[in-house]
């Protein structure tokens, strides 16, 4: 199988390797993800895709293997400093603030761009007021950008799922990420709004050059949109390359439909 | 009516400082789902470093306060550093419990420091009095309203307005999530607790001020804030400020009307009405009159 080479990738994971206990959920997976490219990974319930972001994010500790972003090591950093570094990302289930507004959980995307601190902040000094001002600016801009300007002051758990789940995007956005991980963006969405969904990815990369990693189960969007395809079953990568060729790669095949008789 | 009017702004002077403790609690509920025990330790050592700074060192009274403030801040953080990082994670009740460590190690601490005598603070208002609606009133219960009023609407727009503030509302929601968004939680929940600290030496040096005094013992009066957390619900400041002030003048009242008007009741009466509003809360409103219900779409 071979891989075409990504120079300078952005992510560059090796050898990565995380277990739970006696089972192996991410085994020796290896792969690059090059400047504003539209990564995409796939696999059967259990493959371990979401456990590959958590790993990037911080959340859990590989035991083996590296992961660069930019030429940096990202292991054993904890996620707020992850983040810091300029890695968004949106979750499998929403985990957006409920019980804050539309507006509030974007200006929490800014958090480390507004780096003034406490004392500054009680005491709402005109360096505190200006950087204020400045963000907001900025999340109004993701506002428009993601057509939500009507439910910007709404309680997010008064939204219905596919807002939410635009508003999640909106969130990682205003961190104006150099990397952006999206754990089933169109998971529960109707036909309309996948595409909608689709449609502002292809933005993100087209407008804001956005290097972006998806994991996703739908797979007629993986196909449409993704520049290339890393296919996991049981931990193990079985395939890497672009959406035509992993179509009919018989190891894919077989991971989904089973083996042919 | 002098004596109605007198009495209620007393009681405005004492609930105010109730307000500042209750606003501490909620600070740090917010931020970190824990309850604070030794935030009544935190307001004594307050009260014994203004005490030490003004009269002993001879600073001046407001750099003093200032001093007393920054330095019970520090103690704050160090506690949350030392005792309550590692819980990080574990449920809140246990989390409380480790607060309620804490308030006797610092409580010890205090007893140690003070001793047996009744430190004063130095402050400018004594005993002075002067008139409000031509009805003599003690200055420093203005002193306390003003004060205590003041450094809460400064908190107050601290939280709604800056960064820190929202970062601390997003780690009291969800931690994960929040470390998701570059928030350092370790440091907002320093920050809860350092900004606890300076509120309570600010309740300690105001019931220290005039007449009152700092002993050893006064720790038990923050337990009053018990009362006005619950009354105003945990997670509200707005909802401390009223219910403080509220038990302050009920208490006050109580003081000045009961002895003649319920004597059966018997002597000193006042100290179990904060108590008995806070068990009358508890059965009909049991997250507080300004607690919020979880906004939740079913």
């Amino acid at each position: 199988m071979s891989t075409p080479a990504v120079t300078e990738p952005i992510l560059d994971v090796s050898d990565l390797t995380l277990r739970f206990g006696g089972t192996t959920a991410v085994d020796a997976v290896e792969f690059a993800v090059g400047r504003a490219e539209l990564f995409a990974i796939v696999g059967p319930n259990g493959a371990g895709k979401t456990s590959i972001f958590n790993c990037v994010s911080g959340v859990y500790r590989p035991q083996r293997g590296s992961i660069r972003f930019d030429g940096e090591e990202l292991r054993g950093r904890r996620p707020d400093t992850v983040a810091q570094l300029g890695i968004a990302r949106t979750f499998q289930n929403i985990e957006l603030f409920e019980n804050l507004t539309v507006l509030d959980n974007l200006m929490l995307g800014r958090h480390h761009h507004l780096d003034y601190g406490a004392l500054a902040g009680l005491l709402y000094l005109g360096k505190a007021k200006r950087a204020e001002t400045e963000n907001r600016r900025v999340v109004e801009e993701i506002i428009d950008f993601l057509e939500i300007e009507s439910i910007r002051r709404s309680l997010v758990g008064m939204l219905p799922y596919g807002l939410k789940k635009r508003v999640e995007l909106g969130r990682a956005l205003a961190m104006e990420p150099r990397l952006l991980l999206l754990d089933e963006p169109v998971a529960g969405m109707n036909l309309e709004e996948t595409e909608d969904m689709a449609r502002f990815i292809l933005d993100i990369r087209a407008e804001l050059g956005v290097t972006m990693v998806m994991v996703e189960h739908d797979m007629g969007l993986v196909m449409d949109i993704a520049d290339r395809v890393l296919v996991l079953d049981f931990g193990q990568r079985i395939a890497l390359g672009e959406p035509g060729r992993i179509q009919s790669d018989p190891a894919v095949i077989e991971a989904y439909l089973g083996e042919a008789p | 009516m002098d004596e109605l009017i007198a009495s209620v702004v007393r009681g405005l002077g004492i609930g105010s400082t109730y307000a500042l403790l209750g606003v501490g609690f909620v600070i740090i509920y917010r931020a970190t789902k824990v309850i604070n025990f030794a935030q009544p330790a935190l307001m004594i050592l307050g009260g014994y470093f203004t005490s030490l700074f003004a009269t002993r060192a001879g600073l001046p009274f407001p750099v003093a306060v200032v001093a007393a403030m920054v330095a019970v801040a520090a103690i704050g953080a160090l506690c949350e550093r030392v005792a309550l990082r590692p819980m990080v994670g574990e449920p809140p009740f246990a989390a409380a419990m480790v607060t309620v460590g804490v308030f006797i190690v610092l409580l010890i601490v205090a007893f140690r420091l003070i001793g047996t005598q009744v430190l004063t603070v130095g402050d400018p208002w004594g005993l002075s009095r002067t008139s409000v609606l031509g009805v003599s009133v003690a200055q420093v219960d203005i002193a306390k309203i003003v004060i205590s009023l003041v450094a809460i609407g400064v908190i107050g727009v601290f939280l709604a307005r800056s960064r820190l503030g929202l970062a601390m509302r997003a780690t009291a929601l969800d931690q994960e999530v929040a470390l998701a968004q570059g928030v350092d939680v370790g440091r907002i929940f320093g920050l809860s607790w350092a900004i606890a600290g300076a509120l309570a030496a600010l309740a300690g040096m105001l019931i220290g001020t005039a007449s009152g005094g700092i002993e050893a013992t006064t720790a038990l009066v923050a337990l009053k804030a018990l009362p006005v957390i619950i009354l105003g619900g945990l997670d509200s400041i707005k909802g401390s400020v009223y219910a403080g002030l509220l038990i302050g003048v009920a208490e006050s009242l109580t003081r000045t009307y009961q002895p003649e008007h319920a004597p059966f009741l018997g002597a000193n009466f006042d100290v179990v009405v904060p108590y008995v509003i806070m068990m009358a809360v508890l059965m009909v409103r049991p997250y507080g009159l300004f607690g919020t219900p979880e906004v939740q779409r079913v």
